[in-house]
């Protein structure tokens, strides 16, 4: 008999319409569980424990009211790098250590809309910069298999938790891999949505061409519910398409044809572990073999593979250094104590109140945007970005959809990467290009190693082919 | 390539990062590891390649340039989320005094 805290949007939903626990019930549970194990694990910068359990009241009495929707009276949580209205959003950053945000991302209020309760925010690497979650000013968070091990990053928190069941669903920020990358090393499954597809107004802006906001969640109909109710144009982010949003659980589980790709680049890339590379090769023959589904595979190449890290490397600094001017200690977040002048207000502030990763990416995008330096790299990253973007569409015009592992390697240590800058980036190898072509690209678990850490299987399709690789995702989620 | 001491501080007044004298060394270091492995871009050959400055193809989204209210309670929240304030109103450093 699961635990309440143990059920999946799908399951609590049911259980919640046939009277069979309540919301305050399910919320206390995850409650219980967060109490138990945030010491250890640190995935919560802040639990909302009094507002929770008011919400969830609400929601019982919408239920009563034959109110309910999806999801109603589910308790979840949502990265701190994300607004949240009038609750503590700092971003891990001490210099928003105190901020309260007057107002709460597009996405987060639609979830709300439908009677969702919001537990708490997810400790992440600051801002989302990194791929451990050891970047976060507010400690590290241990992953739930293994707690010497990472939980990955930027949304480790979210990731942790879900994993965990501290929440039934999480809502994470991918940029170059935030959500896939900690989703993988966790065990859960992450959706990158298409850049555009969901409004990151209310976002903690990172780079504005590539940041996406999406769902963390347990199954891959519970990502599909949430893509339902998250995605859609917005007049607040004038970046958002207006292509209209399918009902993604509709045809879950329908067994359409799949011609699949395998890009080599990816399974021969150096670093590539080689168990986690036996792993999916097995449960691709695993499917191949399986009489009930038509899906074929096909090698394919994709030669600008290796470009993806640095020219994410690029970009992202520089559009994150102009993003990053916003926080200076003056209107909102910690002002420093020391600073005597107006310019010290600023760069004392934020020496204090950034960590040292944000701050090589600060500097590292101001000197790629400078006077005399701006073609050599922010228009030349730019270009190779084209030249990505084409290498998947040549792809697209051979195979529905793209299969790869998620990372090279399961979860490593605490402390294993921290000091290897260049180490930490090739950790996203694998979710860079897709990211920098702004395509969706999902992570579903794919097993564990031999060390029972999990293993991440990433599918990337073409631009808004969500309902089509949700699809896939579900027929190959349990086989 | 490598940056040296004067590269990291201008580009630290440009960020408006006040860097602790310590550290210099640290960033001076790191840096350099980022540029000398981006670095590998150069060899892509681009010619004749547009920039993709952003994927959805959209143009010119715009709206009706009316003003929009804002509310008294958002008002009061965000003058509560001033770091320095007297009355109302923002309290900062002047611009102009205290300049090097």
């Amino acid at each position: 008999m699961k635990k309440l805290n143990e059920l999946t949007i799908r399951q609590a939903y049911e259980g919640l319409k046939k009277g069979k626990f309540t919301s305050v019930e399910l919320t206390n549970a995850c409650l219980s569980r967060i109490k138990e194990r945030n010491e250890k694990m640190n995935a919560f910068i802040s639990v909302f424990e009094d507002t929770v359990l008011v919400e969830a009241k609400k929601a019982d009495e919408m239920i009563a009211n034959g109110q309910q929707q999806l999801l109603t009276g589910i308790p979840f949580a949502v990265k701190d790098a994300v607004n949240t209205l009038d609750s503590r959003s700092t971003g891990a950053a001490k210099i928003l250590d105190n901020y309260i945000p007057p107002f709460e991302a597009t996405v987060i209020a639609k979830i709300r809309a439908q009677g969702a309760v919001l537990i708490g925010k997810n400790n992440c690497d600051t801002f989302g910069h990194g791929a451990s979650n050891e970047n976060s000013m507010y400690g590290p968070v241990a992953n739930p298999h293994d707690l010497t091990k990472v939980a990955g990053g930027s949304s480790g928190g979210s990731a942790a938790a879900v994993a965990d069941n501290q929440c039934i669903f999480a809502i994470g920020e991918d940029t170059g891999g935030s959500i896939r990358q900690p989703a993988s090393f966790c065990g859960i499954v992450g959706l990158r949505p298409t850049y555009g597809r969901n409004s990151r107004f209310g976002i903690m802006a990172m780079a504005s061409s590539l940041d996406t906001v999406g769902p963390m969640t347990k199954t891959v109909e519970d990502t599909a519910i949430l893509m339902e109710v998250m995605a859609g144009q917005d007049a607040k982010d004038a970046t958002t398409v207006i292509d209209k949003v399918p009902k993604y659980t509709k045809n879950l589980n329908k067994k359409n044809k799949f011609v699949i790709g395998l890009p080599k680049e990816y399974f021969e890339a150096e670093g590539m572990n080689d168990e986690v590379k036996k792993m999916i090769e097995s449960k691709i023959e695993t499917i191949k073999k399986n009489k009930h589904l038509a899906i074929e595979f096909k090698e394919v190449s994709l030669p600008y593979t290796k470009y993806g890290i640095p020219v994410y490397y690029i970009i992202v600094p520089s559009e994150d250094s102009s993003n990053l001017g916003r926080i200076d200690g003056v209107r909102y977040g910690v002002r420093s104590s020391e600073a005597q002048d107006l310019y010290n207000i600023y760069a004392k502030s934020r020496d204090e109140g950034f960590p040292e990763e944000v701050k090589r990416r600060i500097m590292v995008g101001t000197y790629s945007l400078s006077s005399g330096y701006y073609d050599a790299y922010y228009n030349k990253a730019q270009k190779v970005r084209t030249l990505i973007v084409e290498d998947f569409n040549q792809a697209f015009a051979q195979v529905d959809l793209l299969l790869t592992p998620t990372s090279p390697f399961t979860a490593f240590g605490i402390g294993e990467k921290k000091e290897d800058i260049l180490a930490m980036y090739l950790a996203d190898m694998f979710v860079s290009p897709s990211a920098v072509a702004g395509l969706p690209a999902i992570s579903i678990p794919g097993g564990k190693d031999s060390n029972e850490l999990p293993v991440g299987i990433q599918i990337i399709g073409p631009r808004l082919s969500e309902e089509k690789l949700l699809n896939f995702a579900n027929l190959i989620e349990n086989v | 390539m490598n940056l040296d001491k004067e590269q990291i501080l201008q580009i630290a007044v440009l960020a408006r990062l006040q860097l602790k004298e310590e550290k210099l060394n640290m960033y001076i270091e790191q840096l350099s590891t980022v540029f000398q492995y981006v670095d590998m871009l150069a060899q892509v050959n681009t010619e004749g390649v547009d920039e993709t400055t952003q994927v959805t193809g959209l143009q010119d989204v715009v709206r009706e340039d009316i003003v929009v209210d804002s509310s008294e309670e958002k008002r009061k929240k965000l003058i509560a989320l001033f770091p320095e304030k007297v009355g109302d109103l923002l309290k900062v450093d002047a611009v102009f005094e205290n300049v090097d």
